[in-house]
């Protein structure tokens, strides 16, 4: 989607919530993204991980959803999609898994441990947050989907 | 202690208020103040790792609810006093209690753990993972097989919601899915 039409849709008072929130939201949205990644990469040495990030970045959405519309949201990310990283989120803890089989046993921490407190150590722990990260966001993005229009978008869609 | 006892009676307060209330709106808020309650007794726990993914998931759930329940009918359902059902239920939340209190009258008191195997996390983890937060060490290194199978409770879920909530949407069987199926005619 281009800027205009986007700028567009936020002029519009028929579409989305009022002015003042649709502003906000398209300012804040970024900030929570960027909150969302910083709690997932950073999982091994603050609180938080893979799980609450991935809530974060699914709230992300879900305010584009509400807040804006339907239509951005679903043309930002579409269900396609949303399903497509939940697959890839889940496949690459597993595989992970799988290649810690072929060194020692399942999920065994392979990579090399590095010096603690530092962003790159703690070896497959960054690794299997990041992948926790996205499939936790990307499902939980996709049940509001599917709990909120799914059905509508489908009917929607055999009427055109 | 205080405070606990403080946020133990608000959160009871909110989830009676939230059975009670006529309108669903104000009773899913109701609701959520059991959930910010926990979140900050987990964070007076030093725990907060738990504290963060509850405070979200309780937003994000929150959320969820008031969009469906804005739509949905309104209507608070009559109320019948049934005596057998009250009283039947009063005996099993009674026997529940007693239980409880057998079971846990041989727990360690409040705040003070078995440290078995957590003695070992705490002193060797940093070492034998190389990660700072010990909870992630815990959860993705030592224990990571709980992680796949929640990570793989999760995945599931989602595939019954796609399918469930798809069947509103799903298009007429036609002749040639039935050969596809193998459906007799």
């Amino acid at each position: 989607m281009k800027k205009e039409q986007i700028e567009k849709i936020v002029h519009d008072d028929g579409i989305g919530m009022s002015l003042i929130v649709k502003t906000v939201a398209r300012m804040m949205i970024a900030v929570i993204l960027l909150f969302g990644f910083y709690i997932i990469i950073y999982g091994h040495l603050t609180p938080g991980g893979g799980f609450a990030g991935g809530v974060i970045l699914a709230i992300a959405y879900t305010l584009m959803m509400l807040a804006l519309s339907r239509k951005i949201a679903l043309e930002k990310f579409s269900d396609f999609w949303a399903s497509f990283w939940d697959n890839i989120g889940m496949l690459s803890f597993i595989v992970i898994g799988f290649i810690g089989l072929s060194v020692g046993y399942f999920l065994y921490n392979f990579l090399w441990h590095g010096e603690p407190f530092h962003l790159i150590s703690a070896g497959i722990i960054p690794l299997a947050n990041i992948s926790i990260g996205i499939k936790v966001g990307a499902c939980l993005y996709a049940i509001f989907i599917g709990l909120s229009i799914y059905g509508r978008v489908i009917v929607k869609e055999e009427e055109e | 202690m205080a405070l606990f006892i403080v946020i133990l009676i608000l959160m009871i307060a909110g989830s009676v208020v939230a059975v009670e209330i006529k309108n669903m709106l104000s009773a899913v808020i109701a609701a959520g103040i059991v959930g910010f309650g926990v979140s900050v007794m987990f964070l007076f726990l030093k725990a907060p790792d738990i504290a963060i993914t509850q405070v979200i998931v309780e937003v994000l759930s929150l959320i969820i609810l008031i969009r469906i329940t804005t739509n949905a009918d309104n209507e608070a359902i009559e109320k019948k006093i049934d005596n057998f059902a009250n009283i039947v239920g009063l005996i099993f939340v009674g026997l529940f209690v007693a239980f409880c209190f057998w079971a846990f009258v041989d727990m360690t008191a409040f705040g003070t753990p078995i440290m078995r195997v957590s003695q070992h996390y705490l002193s060797a983890g940093l070492e034998e993972t190389g990660a700072a937060n010990m909870v992630a060490a815990v959860i993705l290194d030592y224990r990571a097989y709980d992680t796949l199978g929640e990570a793989v409770v999760i995945f599931t879920s989602i595939l019954g919601a796609f399918v469930i909530l798809r069947s509103r949407g799903k298009k007429k069987l036609t002749e040639k899915d039935m050969e596809k199926v193998g459906i007799p005619e």
